[in-house]
């Protein structure tokens, strides 16, 4: 007699097995591993994937390269670390990639970094913003394309300085990027700025602000200025609740992220006037590098691009200029290539610094304005990657395990 | 800080609480009369607020606004009455909980579906025409709209208790609420009255998430968001009490509110950030409410519901052929490294199926012959990955070691928690392992020091011998045999025969002398133990973990599998485990909208096999023999 105990352990035994006998094919393309949250982070990862959509076309019409097309094997990392190792292994071990790029999420990016560096694998980290990813855990398999935590708001530090206010409260979200932001901040404001007070710290949890009470609470607080690390739909409701309750009325904001597309466009009418933040405004950006990725973007999707279409773009040129130098997809020799490897990206030149395996892209720093009742950006300046690291001896000590 | 300050933000609090108890309300109407454990709840709720906003943006102006929150309401009603008619009523007679997984489902193919009609953007609707402005209280701002949602709740609240006390369908919620085979021996037509009762309870889902379209933008992260609080409140509330449901709504919101208002505290010694501990707030009152009052504020014991599901099948041991059975599928696992020598992954995936396979049979242990329904196991996974890892971590302790300490940690954590735990039952049970759970994720995530909070412990890998992929198979297989052998090996024991008579007779097992409450707690404290063993497997396979492993999401992938597979046979977890497993790998690479297609089939099974995977291969097979 077969139980149903027996059949279910076979069944199951069957379903595995088909796993098996997936083989690695002739190699006539680089494969590129991808993967990403794109079930979660829909927002800013749907135009991210028509960035690197269009950059893939892109090259490819070019011939690809070193006479091979790219392709792109795109998946989904589950919105975890342990799916996202899980994912990583399969591209490896079943795709027979040896090139990993993308993340989003801090845990997952440094998962994937962790996993890079144990079996030696390349992984250009697109988009995760933890310092930890090029430092403290930085290993000589990771390279990081998006500027950093630490670079943002070392970006809005002089805009905050400038603005000479004496008490300072802080609004983030309760995980590490807005605990990183919050700390690199009263940091570098203390540094220049002795005499500054952070009256309130006000630390949500992620996608679930009590907008009403937290702004509430920092009207309470009587700042002169508040610094801000919400975003995503916890931008929207402290913008929506601040202004019904008068609360950034006669105050400066400084706030990360915040003029990126992706965050500001929801908010529409509502738009923060005056807030000084890092951010995307696409219809303002004249350089020649930047025209021309607009109109091949509008051309390919009738849409505009986020900031994530640019990180997406930028990826794949990365991946693509650094396999053109090293002349191969050896991992060794990608490593090489890459280390003071410099791209043309949509927002100009940029290199992937030797020393902590940070790309120098910058971002934009500007103030929020409304245009035909849509958010934007003025008074815009490009702050240089570059100019906001820390020197190569600094980092050399941050990265205590990478060779 | 003044008296003023805390006073306006008590009355902010109380706006937020009827959002919650809108969200909640519905759920606990649902719960209480067709004792459906309902996690698409949330999923409603988000549809609410996508329904309201295109309805306000489309038609514009108070009409859209106010009108579509009405319309909303009715749409969503609907679509509860839909999926009442069209799945639930086809599973009620599938043994307890299992109408849990159709739910999930729907949650999985609802989030996909908003996806593709309203795209990835977050969508913030007008603000409330006639209500855009604030009043000066207490030399601060009140948002008007607040005002409103503060006279919301109550008024819902008191319809629903009107049409509960004084209409003819209310009077038969309630009798079905305290025993529904009463009511339907007294022909009263259940189909009708749960079909009403689902689309009243969608209803107000529906009503919740249209009147937030105000305040915050409608966003494809609201549905687990919102599951989460809305259990809270009814639980905290005491289920089927809609005016618990009210008070709990009112104690939790001010707690946070409370905690928002401190902001940051210096004791002089240290400071504490107490907005930080809005993240597990409603959990630890939820925890606090449980263990003094076990079944909620206002809630009362939970009439006994006599299954209408087939009865149980009695445990066998194992004939020989199972035996053999068993030890086939033994043999071909460890041929496995040989068989796959051209396909690496295979193994890959074969250490996440054997992990997964070990977390849900030491659930299936106490959900099934134990019947405790923890909706907290992963609190245990997890407690076992971080004591191994840091372990690694902090002591650089060899592999040996900090596995071992992994199912010892589990097992603390389990000893302590479920010592409280088995004073309770049902849901109420339920909730507070799920509320120990989020402690424990909460500690872990808050902890950064030592636990690295959101990011995690990096750096976990096998040492040698088993760095290579095949060796660490073979561990983990070894392990997981083992594990589940034991489980076998208890569940025969008279301690097994023991914890089933708990189970199936707490009076009469007391009577004969057995020790319920003990040998529950020692079984609770056994799947606990185990559990350790996978997540110590798991922080290993990875290299390194994070909060997700303690996350409700891993506790409620465990309910999936262990119902996927069959609550009421031994070989279910191992099979719903691996179903689901190999099911989510292959599907995430097939589609972009994998989670519909994933919900999908999961559907098809639960519809397909009422009795989970094995229970209905069985009951197909005895079927057979019956004929021959």
């Amino acid at each position: 007699m077969i139980t149903a105990r027996t059949l279910g352990l076979v069944a199951a035994a069957g379903a595995w097995a088909l796993t098996i006998g997936h083989g690695a094919q002739a190699q006539d393309t680089i494969k590129i591993g991808e993967l990403n949250s794109y079930k979660t982070q829909t927002a800013f990862l749907d135009p991210y994937k028509k960035g690197w959509e269009l950059a893939i076309e892109e090259i490819n019409a070019k011939g690809g390269v070193l006479g091979k097309k790219l392709e792109v094997i795109s998946r989904d990392d589950g919105s975890s670390p342990g799916d996202a190792v899980r994912v990583a292994e399969e591209l490896v071990t079943r795709e027979g990639v040896n090139i990993l790029a993308g993340t989003f999420l801090s845990n997952t990016g440094l998962a994937v970094t962790e996993f890079a560096g144990k079996k030696k694998v390349f992984f250009l980290a697109a988009e995760p913003l933890t310092d930890k990813i090029t430092w403290q855990n930085g290993n000589r398999y990771t390279f990081r394309l998006r500027a950093t935590t630490y670079m943002q708001v070392a970006m809005l530090v002089p805009e905050a300085l400038a603005a000479k206010k004496k008490r300072w409260a802080l609004v983030y979200p309760n995980y590490e990027y807005g605990q990183a932001a919050a700390a690199t901040f009263k940091e570098m404001m203390k540094a220049k700025q002795p005499d500054i007070e952070f009256v309130t710290e006000q630390a949500p949890p992620l996608g679930k602000v009590d907008a009403g009470a937290v702004v509430q609470a920092i009207d309470d607080a009587k700042p002169d200025a508040i610094f801000n690390v919400l975003f995503g739909a916890d931008f929207a409701k402290l913008v929506r609740e601040g202004g019904t309750r008068g609360v950034f009325k006669d105050r400066t904001v400084v706030s990360v992220l915040s003029g990126e597309p992706e965050y500001l466009d929801p908010v529409k009418e509502e738009a923060p006037v005056g807030w000084i933040v890092t951010g995307y405004p696409w219809d303002k950006i004249k350089i020649p590098e930047h025209q021309t990725f607009l109109a091949a973007y509008q051309k390919k999707y009738n849409d505009y691009p986020r900031l994530g279409s640019i990180v997406g773009y930028a990826t794949m040129k990365s991946l693509a200029a650094g396999i053109a130098k090293a002349g191969s997809t050896d991992t060794e020799k990608l490593i090489t290539a890459f280390r003071g490897l410099a791209v043309d990206g949509p927002f100009g030149p940029f290199t992937y610094r030797a020393s902590d395996h940070q790309a120098t892209a910058g971002a934009f720093v500007g103030k929020i304005a409304l245009e035909n009742g849509k958010g934007t950006m003025t008074d815009i300046k490009y702050v240089d990657g570059a100019s906001v690291l820390p020197s190569d001896d600094e980092v050399k000590k941050l990265r205590p395990a990478a060779e | 800080m003044n008296l003023n300050a805390f006073v306006f933000q008590a009355v902010n609090g109380l706006s937020s609480a009827s959002g919650l108890f809108l969200v909640a309300v519905g759920l606990s109407l649902i719960f209480g009369v067709t004792r459906i454990v309902n996690i698409a709840h949330g999923s409603l709720y988000m549809l609410g607020t996508y329904i309201a906003y295109s309805v306000a943006t489309k038609l514009g102006g108070a009409l859209g606004f106010w009108g579509g929150i009405v319309l909303t309401a009715i749409l969503v009603g609907i679509l509860g009455a839909i999926i009442e008619v069209l799945l639930l009523r086809r599973i009620y007679r599938a043994p307890e909980l299992f109408q849990l997984l159709a739910t999930f489902a729907l949650v999985l193919v609802f989030n996909d579906a908003a996806l593709w009609i309203w795209g990835p953007e977050d969508l913030l609707g007008p603000r409330a025409p006639g209500l855009t402005g604030s009043i000066e209280l207490l030399g601060r701002r009140l948002p008007t709209y607040d005002i409103f949602l503060i006279v919301v709740g109550p008024a819902v609240l008191l319809l629903l208790h009107m049409a509960l006390s004084k209409t003819r369908f209310g009077r038969l919620m309630r009798a079905a609420t305290q025993d529904r085979e009463m009511v339907g021996a007294l022909g009263v037509n259940q189909a009708m009255l749960f079909t009403g009762v689902f689309a009243l309870g969608a209803m107000l889902a529906g009503l919740g998430g249209a009147l937030q379209i105000a305040r915050e933008p409608a966003t494809l992260t609201t549905d687990l968001n919102v599951i989460g609080d809305a259990f809270v409140v009814v639980v905290v509330g005491g289920m089927g009490s809609i005016t618990g449901a009210y008070v709990a709504a009112v104690l939790i919101a001010e707690v946070k509110a409370l905690c928002i208002a401190l902001g940051i505290v210096d004791f002089g010694l240290f400071t504490v950030n107490f907005s930080k501990m809005t993240l597990v707030a409603e959990f630890l009152v939820m925890a606090i409410v449980l263990i003094t009052r076990p079944y909620g504020l206002l809630g009362r014991e939970q009439g006994a519901v006599r299954s209408v599901a087939e009865p149980e099948e009695p445990l066998r041991p194992a004939t020989t052929a199972t035996k053999i059975g068993g030890l086939i599928v033994l043999f071909v696992l460890i041929a496995m490294p040989l068989i796959a020598q051209g396909s690496p992954y295979t193994l890959v995936l074969g250490i996440d199926v054997l992990i997964a396979i070990l977390f849900a049979a030491s659930l299936h242990f106490i959900m099934g012959p134990g019947g405790m329904h923890s909706f907290g196991h992963a609190a245990y996974f997890g407690l076992g990955a971080y004591g191994a890892a840091l372990l690694v971590k902090w002591f650089a302790a060899p592999m040996g070691v900090a596995l071992a300490a992994a199912p010892l940690v589990a097992l603390m954590g389990a000893l302590l928690f479920g010592w409280f735990a088995v004073r309770l039952s049902g849901v109420y049970l339920a909730m507070l392992t799920l509320a120990f759970a989020q402690i424990v994720w909460a500690a872990v995530f808050q902890w950064e020091t030592l636990t690295g909070g959101s990011n995690g412990v990096l750096g976990v890998w096998p040492s040698a011998p088993f760095e290579s992929r095949p060796a660490f198979y073979y561990l983990t297989l070894a392990l997981a045999a083992l594990g589940v052998f034991l489980i076998r090996r208890f569940l025969f024991a008279p301690f097994g025969y023991a914890m089933r008579a708990g189970r199936d007779s707490p009076l009469r097992a007391e009577a004969i002398g057995l020790d319920v409450k003990r040998i529950h707690w020692l079984a609770f404290a056994i799947a606990g133990c185990i559990c350790g063993v996978a997540g110590g497997l798991f922080a290993f396979a990875k290299g390194s973990i994070s909060p997700e492993t303690i996350a409700v999401s891993r506790s409620i992938d465990g309910l999936v599998m262990v119902l996927l597979g069959g609550l009421q046979t031994l070989s279910g977890p191992i099979v719903g485990a691996s179903v689901f497993a190999v099911l989510q790998d292959s599907v995430m690479r097939s589609t972009e909208y994998w989670r519909a297609l994933l919900g999908g089939v999961i559907l098809l099974l639960v519809l397909a096999f009422p009795a989970g995977i094995v229970g209905g291969l069985a009951k197909l097979f005895a079927r057979r023999k019956a004929a021959s």
